[in-house]
């Protein structure tokens, strides 16, 4: 699950790990509102205006409506024309940024409706860093990733200079070990007062990761301000989904509009379904089988419409939910059920179908593939039906039928 | 011979809800020596199980099963007194590291752990806690381990199943049983099936048990099956090339994954340009492994393979 920038940075501020001073803001006038105590608070007269989406590359980002106008913007006014010249602009801006698209490189084209932002202090940067500490799953332990190179994306860093990053593997019986901070620090060329707030962070950082369960903590940048200190200036968190029952706090950050309605609806049903953009639905048993029944539409000329995977114990009502989510996908041209019944039973599955099509209706072609446990039965009970669907003697096979049927050439 | 498991095998079941009773009854009908259980607040109750076995009609085997599981209160306890030398885990996941360590540290040498949805951290826990141990862990989130006709720990469906000359090694569940079905209709039968789970961090990798089917004497090639995120097919292909002798075949899921998307297995995510199906299959292909262009092929790849 991740959470949105301001939400990670108040996690970090209440474990003591130094964020800039923010307020968060749901509308024109609380973006406003933030300004002018932000500006006495800090005694710094400029303020950064941060879009708040699940999504990085926002600084380069632009808003649909508002092409000139970008993910994160730094507001000046206030240093010659004082706190009302900084609020002026902060007005103007949340107006442009609030209830508007924002498209950045991570969003695809169609972007992210903006309805919080960030209104946060400005901050003297001397240095710009990278830290994250994150899962290597060849060590099966988190590790700590460090580079002098921040504000870009690590992924180039990692490909093009990979002595400039810098790792530390976690015991998870002994933390970070302060050896290991002191070597990154080293690493990163810190030294005195920064190479010691340095360690602090990056010591509370994996502290942090391993007390709230994190997939990911990235910070990029990291910044040593002018006077030394070293702060998170952005903070992307993302959290193990399996875990989240033992942190109730952190689930309850959820924000669901930043996801798919449809994938919502299909993890509240305890169903694993992801949108793409092909003509062929997917409904399948098993992640594996899942993802290699998109492919195999892939391989025969065809293009996926979703992945979806019905786990291994599903009920007739989770079948007929799977239909409503993929016959809703209005570019669905066919229908591909996939299923090897090993422990579920592939009558039950096949009661199903012919249950879920009563109640959904079926517009468009199906073809149904079974094998596996009671196989005989389960087509029986799709040709005594008297539904109009056609059978699979293989994945393949499927693949193959639904295309034929939904007319796209091979 | 076979790996990992045998009719040798005494297996324990850590965890009695209703999926490890389920397939606790679908073991003991396939044949499988389960010998005891694990649950600490029903210690000293007994579990029966009866019915027809899988082989019912097969000459020289039972038609019929009727077994007592004694449930203790713990694994060290169910150790000593039924000498079981494995164990499987269908304990909810909140609990079922700290019942892959306590396997551990009765000394059992395999655990195989089914459960879906342990939090990453406490398996980083146990894998550290199995260092230096002789215990093998199997998964977790896998369908478990099978030898046709000997033993079968875990949920796949056994009829399925077919003994013969090729070790299976997959992280996918149903991706597994379309290759055993394949490689049972084609008579070549399998050894050894073993799953070793969809999560990132998990006790066996592929190279490992690609070691074991090589120093195994009856398995004649191996079918892996891998799927999108992290590198673990990228190793298996680096060892497959300087320290197989044997055929290998193959297949990998996801080449339609979008990135940062995760695909239903929590360790199946393209991430950072990292893991992608692409640079698995073409890792696999440069070292010698025959890949199938979609599952259905996965039969007919280890044929091509096998020559």
């Amino acid at each position: 699950m991740k959470i949105h920038e301001h939400q990670a940075k108040q996690l970090m501020a209440g474990r003591g790990i130094p964020v800039p001073l923010g307020r968060v803001a749901r509308s024109v006038d609380e973006a406003v509102a933030a300004v002018r105590p932000l500006i006495e608070e800090t005694g710094n007269p400029v303020v950064v205006v941060k879009a708040q989406i699940h999504a990085g590359g926002r600084g380069k980002g632009t808003f649909e409506e508002h092409p000139g106008v970008r993910g994160v913007n730094v507001v000046t006014d206030g240093i010659e024309g004082g706190p009302s010249a900084a609020e002026e602009r902060v007005r103007e801006l949340a107006q442009q940024m609030l209830g508007s698209t924002l498209v950045t490189i991570q969003t695809g084209e169609e972007g992210k409706l903006v309805s919080r932002l960030y209104v946060e202090q400005g901050i003297d940067i001397d240095r710009e860093l990278y830290l994250a500490v994150l899962l290597d799953r060849a060590a099966s332990r988190n590790i700590v990733m460090a580079s002098t190179e921040g504000g870009v994306e690590i992924e180039k860093v990692a490909e093009e200079t990979p002595e400039k990053v810098l790792r530390a593997e976690i015991d998870p019986a002994i933390g970070l070990a302060a050896f290991q901070a002191n070597q990154l620090a080293h690493g990163l060329a810190l030294d005195g007062d920064p190479g010691k707030n340095f360690m602090k962070f990056v010591k509370s950082l994996v502290d942090a990761a391993s007390d709230l369960d994190t997939d990911l903590i990235e910070i990029n940048p990291l910044v040593v301000t002018t006077d030394g200190q070293v702060m998170a200036l952005d903070a992307k968190m993302a959290f193990d989904d399996n875990a989240l029952y033992r942190h109730p706090e952190i689930a309850d950050m959820r924000d669901e509009t930043e996801e798919d309605p449809a994938e919502l609806a299909a993890k509240n049903a305890g169903l694993n379904y992801i949108k793409l953009d092909g003509t062929v639905g997917c409904l399948v048993n098993g992640a594996g089988l899942a993802m290699a029944t998109m492919d195999t539409i892939k391989h025969v000329g065809g293009e996926p419409a979703n992945f979806l995977d019905v786990g291994g114990g599903a009920t007739a009502d989770q079948v007929t939910i799977a239909f409503q989510i993929i016959t809703k996908d209005p570019n669905v041209k066919g229908i591909f059920v996939n299923i090897f019944g090993g422990i579920m039973r592939c009558d039950v599955i096949a009661t199903g179908i012919v249950e879920a099509i009563e109640r959904v209706g079926l517009e468009v072609p199906l073809v149904v593939r079974l094998e596996g446990t009671n196989v005989e039965q389960g087509k029986k009970i799709i040709e005594e039906s008297g539904l109009k669907v056609t059978n699979a003697d293989s994945l393949l096979d499927g693949a193959e039928k639904i295309l034929e049927l939904t007319g796209v050439s091979q | 011979m076979s790996v990992l498991v045998d009719k040798s095998t005494r297996v324990l079941v850590q965890g009695l809800g209703k999926t490890g009773q389920f397939h606790t009854e679908k073991a003991i009908a396939y044949g499988t020596q389960m010998v005891g259980a694990v649950h600490p607040s029903r210690a000293g109750s007994e579990f029966h199980f009866e019915g027809d076995t899988d082989h019912s009609g097969v000459p020289g085997r039972d038609d019929k099963y009727s077994v007592d599981l004694l449930v203790y209160a713990t694994v060290e306890e169910a150790v000593a007194e039924t000498g079981a030398n494995a164990s499987v885990v269908y304990v909810p996941p909140p609990f079922a590291a700290d019942a892959i360590m306590e396997a551990a540290a009765a000394g059992v040498d395999l655990v195989v752990a089914i459960t879906e949805g342990i939090p990453v951290a406490d398996m980083i826990k146990a894998k550290r806690y199995l260092e230096g141990k002789t215990t093998r862990l199997i998964g977790p989130n896998c369908p478990g381990v099978i030898t046709p006709g000997e033993c079968k720990i875990g949920i796949m469906p056994g009829y399925i199943h077919a003994r013969g000359k090729v070790g299976v090694v997959s992280r996918s569940g149903t991706l597994t049983y379309e290759a055993v079905h394949q490689l049972t209709l084609l008579e070549l039968g399998q050894t050894t099936a073993i799953g070793i789970g969809g999560d990132p961090v998990n006790g066996t990798n592929f190279v490992e048990c690609l070691e074991m089917f090589e120093n195994d004497d009856e398995t004649e090639g191996v079918i892996m099956i891998g799927e999108i995120g992290g590198t673990a097919e990228e190793d298996a292909a680096e060892f497959v090339e300087a320290e197989m002798s044997k055929p290998v075949a193959g297949f990998i899921a996801g080449t339609t994954a979008p990135p940062g998307k995760r695909m239903g297995h929590a360790g199946a995510i393209v991430s950072g340009g990292k893991g992608t199906a692409e640079a698995k299959i073409e890792a696999m292909t440069s070292a010698g492994i025959v890949v199938a262009d979609t599952p259905s092929g996965m039969g007919e790849a280890m044929l091509r393979a096998l020559g």
